[in-house]
């Protein structure tokens, strides 16, 4: 520490906490950033990875077709699939579930998915209440998805030029 | 005081009749104190929220403002853990020292001229008193808890409020040199003649260490080293939990505001009003002009501000840098000034010390 006439008039006069102190009060008047989250919302891209949901095509067939692509690169290991051939020849999934507590939210299912079957929507507001819910089973998937399906392909056209 | 309550403590023996008198002036300072210092915890989230450019807690009731009945209904319903290892007594009476010590210094605030509780002729050696033996509820609540962390914290705090202690009391050494007196409201009334004769002037590097060892001495940021949440989780009530804990929270509070009516008293001319030289006479008399105990109010007001815009802006202080600043900056200056003190009282050097 030096001891210069300079030095300690600026330690003595508490110039640089004054700044400071200047600084805070400044910022005390300024508009605030807060979203007052309930009543309001930030914007959200058409993009945005939430809850899954599984498609179907317009005459009401679902687009899963069982390839397991979606298994396949999870990296969280989080989708199981199970497959047979249905009555009329179509490979179909008897099984689709994804597990929330391991998925990742990553998008490489939807990435992945050559039928786009697979989506993850805006919905990210949702819980769970009870042990198992998080599981979310082909039929859950189906019903997210027939639900939002107006969103969901509304979100897809928008974004159709990137992809 | 009003008339029936009077009339009704004359049906009374004279003795019963007062100490009903003073239980009930006691009630009259405290639960304004205690409401004050419930919605300065609200009052402390919103500004510091409010330089951080958010807004501070705004979900209970309008605005927020239920924010600390929402805390205190929590805290009340929370159980009361006793560590395993702790001294039962000694942890439970800790926070109440704290608060006692933190409330009994009330007893000698002027509020106005003539409203105060016990106008004590060494008001301010009651108050040094009084505001020291709360060092002895954290001593104790960090040694009774039976845990590393609180006695870190504990010696911290303690080490930290007596260091400043010898600075505060030599600034305030500095000020009754100035008022002729240690009696609280003779002090104030040294000081009348307008903002200009009030002693912030004077001494003003004596109000500046007054104010700086006053935060230290409460263990307010920036040099709230004692609670440490990086190193030493929350300090010496790591421990605590529930009642307990809130009573700690609560004292804290009560001595930031204790320092800050102390510093309003010792500096600012306590329930002066700053217009009193340049307004005429008869406005003096009117209300909002003339002094009174809104002045008082004010000027608390602002320093309690001053606290949270202070723990606002400035990071923690490391150990070493706070013991340097006590020992080696803030003694010295102190030291200084009372000999320069010294010579303007000699000299008579107006208009602040030709009456004394």
């Amino acid at each position: 520490m030096s001891f210069s006439p300079r030095n300690l008039a600026r330690s003595f006069l508490l110039l640089e906490l004054l700044k400071g102190l200047s600084l805070t009060f400044r910022y005390f008047f300024s508009t605030k950033y807060t979203i007052r989250y309930p009543e309001e919302k930030t914007p959200m891209s058409p993009r945005f990875r939430g809850l899954h949901a599984l498609r179907r095509y317009p005459n009401g067939e679902e687009r899963c077709i069982a390839c397991k692509l979606c298994e396949a690169v999870c990296p969280a290991l989080a989708i199981t699939i199970e497959s047979e051939p249905r009555k009329d020849g179509t490979r179909r999934t008897t099984r689709y579930e994804i597990d929330l507590f391991k998925c990742i939210y990553c998008g490489f299912c939807e990435e992945s998915c050559p039928v786009d079957s697979i989506v993850e929507t805006r919905v990210h507001e949702y819980h769970f209440e009870n042990r198992g819910e998080n599981i979310m089973t082909k039929e859950k998937l189906l019903a997210v998805g027939d639900k939002y399906e107006l969103e969901i392909a509304k979100d897809r056209m928008s974004d159709a030029l990137f992809r | 005081m009003p008339e029936f309550l009077i009339s009704f403590l004359g049906l009374f023996p004279p003795e019963v009749a007062r100490v009903g008198e003073i239980l009930i002036k006691i009630a009259v300072i405290l639960i304004p104190l205690l409401t004050v210092v419930a919605w300065y915890t609200f009052a402390e989230r919103k500004v510091i929220g409010f330089m951080q450019v958010r807004m501070g807690p705004n979900r209970v009731g309008p605005r927020g403002w239920f924010q600390p009945i929402a805390d205190a209904i929590k805290l009340m319903f929370k159980e009361v853990i006793i560590p395993a290892g702790a001294n039962p007594v000694l942890f439970i009476l800790a926070p109440i020292i704290s608060m006692g010590a933190a409330l009994a210094a009330w007893a000698v605030v002027p509020f106005d001229n003539g409203l105060v509780l016990a106008d004590v002729n060494a008001g301010l050696l009651y108050i040094l008193a009084m505001t020291s033996m709360g060092v002895y509820g954290v001593i104790i609540a960090g040694w009774a808890s039976n845990s590393k962390y609180a006695l870190i914290g504990a010696m911290r705090s303690a080490a930290q409020i007596v260091a400043y202690e010898i600075a505060m009391g030599f600034a305030l050494v500095v000020v009754l040199m100035a008022a002729g007196s240690l009696n609280l409201r003779e002090i104030v009334l040294a000081q009348q003649g307008g903002i200009l004769h009030w002693f912030w002037l004077p001494l003003f590097p004596m109000f500046l260490v007054y104010l700086i060892a006053g935060i230290a001495e409460t263990n307010r940021a920036p040099f709230d080293v004692a609670e440490g949440e990086s190193e030493i989780v929350a300090g010496f009530h790591v421990e605590y939990s529930g009642m307990p804990f809130s009573v700690f929270f609560l004292a804290e509070y009560a001595n930031m505001v204790l320092i800050s009516v102390l510093a309003t008293i010792m500096f600012l001319g306590g329930w002066l009003s700053p217009l009193e030289y340049w307004l005429p006479e008869r406005w003096m008399a009117t209300f909002p002009l003339g002094h009174g105990w809104h002045w008082f109010v004010l000027k608390t007001g602002f320093f309690m501000f001053i606290y949270l815009w202070l723990r606002a802006t400035f990071p923690r202080y490391r150990y070493d840098q706070i013991m340097r600043l006590g020992w080696k900056v803030f003694i010295p200056i102190t030291l200084v000034w009372i000999l320069v003190t010294g010579i303007a009282i000699v000299i008579q050097l107006g208009p602040w010390f030709d009456k004394v």
